[in-house]
Formats: structure tokens, sequence, C-alpha cells
């Protein structure tokens, strides 16, 4: 078996004694979609920030591409996305994709070609020499996507990162992300709360509930790999976000 | 442009009048009118050499020199100080307070002082008026690049942590960069205060050169034409270095694709 993305095993974190996740165990294994689910105060973004080594775990073993999260971090393991697309407003989107290149010490001419690539992934190749604020909320976030991709990360760690955008926009990148996942075998942890997204773009579900936060269920998806939005109307669809109701709820997420 | 230009120039009309107004009730020998003064103003430039004393100009110069270096200075402690307040913690606590208090301290009251004794050290001439000019410069520019320094979001320094950025890095990519737009506002008082600063300076050296010296020569002789016309080149110095530092802002505004 190929070594795990990322293992946790028995995590336990607490902010001033309160607890805000406790007996974690999961695994992630390479080129898997991974959606973190569950109510506000859950623990998932937690979860996703200890991954990325922005939080520290209590106690417990975490190990991201078989090393400690801090270690990965500094081997720059990973891609974080933020719930909002934290796009520097001084520098054009194309110097923004840039940035973590710059601070890897990538050649200039290597940099770009990189940019002009991500960018072009992302659908956003026009827009290279605008700035953040003339751009929409989704694109924007499209931007901080390909600004993440940019140092080929085999990890892509995303925090409700349409969590700010309309439905229809959301829907779009979706599809737009799925098709980059499909394509580039990337690793992806996801955290959301919409049911209908987890369940589009995941390979498998971690359902969490909150006070303290943990895992209520993991979810293998049954969809196949290749997804359309019409697949949201199928029968296969409606069983798994019917799975992933059902333990919400054994959670008491909607007590 | 006529936005801009008209309120400007309403403004203007309006004190013009008001100083005739009041010109001519208190008498022209202690007020002159603008006439009068644009008068000597354009004699004193154009009736003798640019390096005569006679010459406004020259005097202009001279101020301008000690304010431009003193504003310089400014910025370089100004940013050295704003830089160690922000990266060290206990800095932020110990010298903060200092930094509030020096401005405290009349400067009329310590001009004289720091005058005499840097003249003591044997330091005269310009370096005792860039030290006034900086003096009363620096605080602006440390509290408008301390502010600007912790004006990016939480994310956006955590971008670069996952980036795991050395701190020599989120300053040059992040923190400094973010403070450029809090930084003018702050130069243009500390522009104003620089000017300032060097008349004030000029007045207890015995009054060599300067637009401070042509001030205090003016009031010591009954010269009232000298004082306020040594008062409206002032002014006008204040408002070029003012119209430089706003086009220098242009340019970056422009470089940044037009917001700072």
């Amino acid at each position: 078996m190929k070594l795990p993305a990322v293992s946790a095993r028995d995590l336990r974190v607490e902010f001033k004694g309160t607890v805000a996740l406790e007996r974690i165990s999961l695994d992630i294994a390479p080129g898997d979609f991974v959606s973190f689910i569950g109510p506000s105060g859950c623990g998932k973004t937690t979860l996703l920030r200890a991954i990325a080594d922005l939080v520290q775990p209590t106690s417990g073993e975490l190990k991201v591409n078989g090393v400690s999260a801090a270690e990965a971090r500094r081997a720059r393991a990973y891609g974080y996305v933020f719930q909002a697309p934290a796009l520097y407003a001084w520098r054009n989107i194309e110097r923004n994709v840039m940035l973590p290149l710059e601070i890897m010490g990538l050649p200039k001419q290597e940099r770009q070609q990189r940019a002009a690539r991500y960018l072009d992934l992302v659908g956003l190749s026009a827009f290279s020499k605008k700035f953040p604020w003339q751009l929409s909320g989704g694109m924007q976030q499209r931007a901080s996507i390909a600004r993440a991709l940019s140092f080929e990360p085999s990890l892509l760690l995303m925090d409700e990162p349409f969590g700010a955008l309309d439905e229809i926009t959301r829907d779009g990148l979706n599809l737009h992300l799925q098709d980059l996942w499909r394509t580039t075998g990337l690793t992806c942890g996801f955290v959301t709360h919409s049911i209908d997204e987890a369940v589009f773009l995941s390979t498998r579900i971690v359902v969490m509930s909150p006070r303290p936060g943990r895992i209520v269920e993991i979810i293998e998806s049954d969809l196949p790999r290749t997804r359309d939005l019409a697949l949201r109307d199928s029968a296969v669809f409606a069983d798994v976000a019917h799975r992933v109701r059902a333990a919400l709820r054994a959670g008491h997420s909607y007590d | 442009m006529t936005r801009s230009v008209l309120p400007v120039a309403t403004v203007a009309l309006a004190a013009i009048i008001l100083w005739y107004a009041a010109s001519a009730l208190v008498g022209t020998n202690l007020l002159p009118r603008p006439d009068q003064v644009i008068g000597a103003l354009g004699d004193s430039i154009f009736g003798w050499p640019l390096s005569s004393p006679r010459n406004l100009l020259y005097h202009a110069g001279v101020t301008a020199e000690e304010a431009l270096l003193g504003l310089a200075v400014a910025l370089v402690i100004g940013g050295v100080i704003a830089t160690l307040i922000v990266h060290v913690k206990a800095l932020d606590r110990s010298l903060m307070p200092w930094v509030i208090a020096s401005q405290t301290v009349p400067v009329l009251a310590i001009a004289p002082m720091v005058v005499v004794v840097l003249g003591n050290l044997g330091l005269s001439g310009l370096v005792p008026k860039v030290a006034i000019a900086a003096y009363l410069a620096f605080f602006p520019i440390v509290v408008g690049l301390v502010k600007g320094m912790r004006a990016p979001e939480t994310i956006q320094f955590e971008l670069l942590q996952t980036y795991s950025a050395r701190e020599s890095e989120i300053f040059s990519k992040l923190r400094l960069p973010a403070s450029v737009a809090f930084l003018f506002p702050s130069l243009r008082v500390s522009a104003a205060l620089a000017v300032m600063g060097a008349i004030v300076a000029e007045l207890p050296t015995g009054a060599q050169a300067g637009l401070g010296s042509r001030l205090l020569a003016g009031s010591y002789y009954g010269q009232t034409l000298m004082v306020w016309s040594a008062l409206l080149a002032a002014s006008l110095l204040s408002a070029l270095i003012l119209g430089a530092i706003s086009l220098l802002e242009a340019g970056l505004r422009w470089q940044r694709g037009g917001r700072l």
C-alpha cells in the first residue's frame, strides 16, 4: 500500500481548555478527494489547519506524506486555499500567482511559465495583468487556486473556498475543480458545509459533529470519477447525499 | 480637473479678499497688501542674482535643503523604529511611549538646546537644522508605518506561513508593500513639519541663511514686508514639497494599476 498523504491517529486539539477536536483517526490516500462536512464548531477547519501546521495538536499523531505536519509545511508539501482569496492588492494576478515561486527561489522565466500554465488551467489567462479588485469574487478565488497549484504540491487543502460565492458561480467552480482534480491526480482536502458540494466533489466524505469536534462517519462515495452537473439529479447522487444527511443526524447536528 | 480646482480657487479668492480687508483695517505697515507682498517677493527673486543673500530664492533653497534632508533622515529613522516596534514585542511596549513623549516637548524650547549642544560637539551649519526637522518629521512616519505593517489580514500572513517564508520575506513581500498606502498621508504631515522644523532651527543660529533667518531679520528691523514675503515663500516651499509627494504617490498608484 502506498504511503498515505495524511494520516491522523487519535488526534486531539484543545484551545485554552476547550476541546476543538478529539479522537480523530483518519487516512487520506494519495489521489483521494476528501471532504470534511459538519455544522459550525465541528472542528473541520481546525482539522485542515492542523494538517497544514497552522494549528498545533495537543496530543495524538499526525503525519503528512509520512513526516510531521511541520516538516511537511517546511517541505512545501501542500497548497492551501483560504475562505477568502487572500490576494495581495498591490500585485497583479500573474504576480500573485508567482508569489510562492518567488519565495521558493525559482528563476524568473520558470515563474512566468508556471504562472501562465496555472492561470490557463483555471481559465484566467486573459486576466493575468489585472489587479485583484478588478476581478469578481469567483475569479479571485480561482486565482488563489492557481497560486496554490503553481508550486505543484501533491496535496491541495481548501477551507470553504467557495463559501462566500453565489450558488451558480459555485456550481461552475465545482465543475472546474472536479476536472482539475481528475486530470492532475492531486490529493484534495476540502472543508465545506454544503452537502451537495461534498457529494459532487468527493471520493470520501468525512462527516463531523460539534462539541467536541469528532468524526461521526467516513462515507465512501459510489460516484464515478468523471462527473458532470447532471449527475446531481441521479439516484446514486441522491443516495450518497442521503447517507451524509443520515450521518449528520446521527451526530446530532440537527438538534 | 475643474472639480478640484474650483473649490481651491474659491477659498484662495476668499482669503485674498479677507487679506485686503484686514490690511486696510490694521494698516499696511503691519500687514502689507497681497500685491505688496507679491511685489516684494518678485523684487527679491528677480532683482538679485541667485547667490545673493538678498534673493529670497537663495534662502528658500537653504531651507528646502534642510527640510528635505530632515525628511530623508526621518524616513530612515522612522522606518527603522517602526520595523523594530512591529517585530520585537518588548519594543512595542517600551519604545512607543517614548516616541509619543518625544512629541510633547515643545520644539521652540528644544531647538536652541539642540543647536547649542550640537555646536559644542563641533556640529554646526546644516546638521542641527536637519536634526530638528527630522525630530519633528519622524513621528507621523513611525505611526503610519506601524499601522501599515500591521494592516494585512491574518490569512495574508498565514499564506506566507504555508510557504514557510522567512521573517525577512514576510517583511519584504507583505508588511512593506502593505504599509506604503499608509505612508503617504504620514509623509504629507511630516513634510510640512520638516519645513517648520528647519525654519525654527534657523532662528537661534544667528540668522545667517534660510527663510527663518529672513523672518528673524525682518522682525528685528521692523521690515514687515520682509517677514510676509518670507512667510509666503515658506508656504510655497511646503506646497512644492507636498506636490512632489503627490506626484510620487500618483506614480506608485499607476504602477499598482490605479489603487494604492
